[in-house]
């Protein structure tokens, strides 16, 4: 297997706020190899965001404490320097936003706004020169009429097409890490279904190493290669694409699964769901902070197991529940599907 | 007996006008292009269609948020097309709409219990402790807990927002409700609940839905019929499982095609499909 891109291990980021410190991220570690797509899956507040933020040096407040490590290319991202991030930032680690319609200055023409990304990481770039350059990544992402289009204002373009200018935006300086977060959350279904092959295009043309952050598990099915789910900071299961959809270990996993509308398969009478509300980040409840919410808690949830492989012959497979794997298996299916409890 | 609501060639252009001082109408914008749905007592329509094709704008002539050019709504047998703003107070009543945004919709200087409260005091229905008895039981009823009643909208999630938001529209207990995008905004677990939500406020209150969403997926769960826009017309009608599983039109399938399917070896078989193709 080829070395690891970008490899983060332990990462904790914590904010200070009035009312106490909110530990947003709480011991993340993963891998990305060149050409693989990483999914981060989770509900708002998991601290999904906030991990793909701070790697590309987004959360360096005054009020944040960042520890653990992130390292690119061997080269450690937590400790560098502000210019040297910034020199990174788009050389490196690109990244793509949830919301096309704030993303873009809307009183600048949506070429100009890359061509000056562009220039201020090569200089000795003419105008004429990087314009060109992003005709060409106009075209490469799907844009019809690239050279007129170059000259519009982000207000004269659709959301799905905007989506697609942040997409050769974060391209231009040929980045070896993508970081997509959310990138289609505000979008069509049509629409997000053309972005993801969009992606996945990209992905496999050139070889880009993707972090994709989503809420939405239909969206990891069609592009991701390893997928982390994410609660309250921490990583509750993580696995292969077919691992975590087939044989799911976590009850908030099968939560996640078991909610998605599935126009493949006769409607129930009622979507399983996952009852309540994600906990607060200054009050979280003792032991495993999914207990509340699950079905399944027991004695042995008031102590939070780590993150283990817990199946034989799948060292890669982790999750964080003290159930055994027989008990799971029986446990996730519901009504013949995988799910956390029967609907009310 | 009539239908509910029953919407004959409803028809909404926004002019294009040019010129500095003299306004010249040099061109139309056709949201909604003549349309029709009818609307049964205690069912729910779904209607899908992507940004833009008018489906928002429709439901806006239906509840004449928006004055309709031409065409006729009927609600409970009456014409309503064209009433003023006087006239429709009464009806309102009767009527109610659930936004998409809940950050957008709820005012956030007000509380909690004001917002739920303020159509019910409107309408001079209650006032005083009977109002805050009634917001309070609402608040229970979607899901909410009475003790919410002096809160800001901020200190809720954007899941328990849209209950706000539900809790505000039932207020009146309306006979039609108007659900536009009321999931859209929200993340999948919690689009389950507020479905789930919807569909036994159905049962328990008898209400009638007219569903706006532009993901067939989410559609086809809470729908009994489907209607399917495009460029301000509607292309396709039928039962939900009719629409979704035996699509006539080519739009219909293009949606349904965009649908995520949350099964890897599926989704590649799909992708295999449409390479081939």
């Amino acid at each position: 297997m080829s070395q690891p891109l970008l490899s983060v291990e332990e990462l904790r980021v914590g904010f200070a706020t009035e009312a106490g410190v909110v530990q947003a991220v709480d011991g993340v570690s993963f891998d990305l190899r060149p050409g693989e797509v990483v999914a981060i899956v989770g509900e708002s507040g998991s601290g999904k965001s906030v991990t793909a933020q701070t790697l590309i040096g987004l959360t360096r407040a005054n009020n944040a404490r960042i520890e653990g490590s992130v390292k690119l290319d061997g080269k450690e991202l937590t400790s560098a320097g502000d210019a040297e991030m910034r020199s990174l930032r788009g050389e490196k680690v690109a990244m793509v936003f949830q919301d096309p319609m704030t993303s873009f200055n809307p009183v600048y023409r949506i070429g100009a706004q890359i061509v000056e990304a562009i220039r201020a990481h090569r200089p000795d770039t003419s105008k004429a020169d990087a314009k060109a350059r992003v005709i060409g990544l106009f075209e490469s992402v799907g844009i019809p009429n690239a050279e007129q289009r170059v000259d519009d204002y982000p207000h004269e373009f659709s959301g799905g097409m905007r989506q697609r200018a942040m997409i050769a935006m974060a391209l231009a300086l040929e980045p070896e890490v993508l970081i997509a977060d959310e990138p289609t959350t505000a979008l069509d279904v049509t629409i997000q279904a053309q972005i993801l092959d969009l992606l996945e295009q990209l992905n496999r043309e050139r070889n880009l190493a993707t972090i994709l952050i989503t809420h939405d598990l239909g969206v990891v099915a069609e592009v991701a290669d390893r997928v982390l789910v994410m609660y309250a900071g921490k990583v509750v299961e993580q696995g292969t694409l077919d691992e975590i959809f087939y044989d799911p270990q976590h009850p908030y996993t099968w939560g996640l699964l078991g909610s998605l509308t599935r126009i493949d398969r006769p409607r129930p009478q009622r979507l399983p769901q996952i009852a309540g509300q994600p906990p607060s980040l200054l009050d979280l409840p003792q032991g495993c902070p999914f207990r509340p919410r699950c079905p399944h808690e027991f004695s042995k949830c008031s102590e939070y197991p780590g993150l283990e492989a817990r199946l034989a012959e799948k060292p890669d497979h982790c999750d964080r529940c003290w159930l055994g794997p027989d008990e799971k298996r029986a446990k996730r299916l519901v009504e013949g599907q995988i799910g956390l409890e029967a609907p009310r | 007996m009539t239908s509910l609501l029953e919407v004959t060639d409803l028809v909404k252009h926004f002019p294009i006008k040019r010129g500095v001082l003299i306004d010249r109408e040099v061109d139309q914008v056709r949201a909604v292009d003549g349309i029709g749905f009818t609307v049964q007592r205690g069912e729910t329509l779904g209607l899908v269609g992507e940004s833009g094709s008018g489906k928002s704008t429709a439901c806006r002539a239906v509840l004449q948020l928006i004055e309709p050019t031409s065409g006729s709504v009927r609600f409970e047998g009456r014409e309503i097309a064209g009433l003023g703003r006087r006239q429709m107070t009464p009806l309102r009543r009767e009527m109610q709409m659930i936004f998409q945004d809940p950050y957008a919709s709820l005012n956030p200087r007000k509380r909690v219990g004001q917002i739920v409260g303020d159509p019910l005091k409107r309408q001079g229905i209650a006032s005083g402790s009977d109002l805050r008895r009634q917001v309070q039981e609402l608040l229970e009823r979607v899901g909410l807990s009475s003790e919410h009643y002096n809160r800001f909208p901020h200190e809720f999630s954007g899941g328990q927002r849209q209950r706000i938001g539900i809790a505000r529209a039932l207020a009146l207990k309306p006979k039609l409700v108007i659900c536009d995008e009321p999931v859209s905004a929200l993340d999948v677990s919690i689009q389950a609940q507020i479905v789930n939500l919807l569909d036994n406020l159905q049962d328990e209150l008898g209400l009638t839905y007219l569903f706006v969403a532009h993901d067939i997926g989410v559609v086809r769960h809470i729908a009994d019929r489907i209607a399917v826009m495009n460029e301000g017309k509607i292309v396709e009608q039928g039962s939900a499982d009719q629409v979704c599983e035996q699509p006539k039109d080519e739009y219909t399938k293009k949606l349904l095609a965009a649908v995520p399917i949350p099964d890897p070896k599926e989704s590649r078989a799909r992708q295999q499909r449409s390479s081939v193709q």
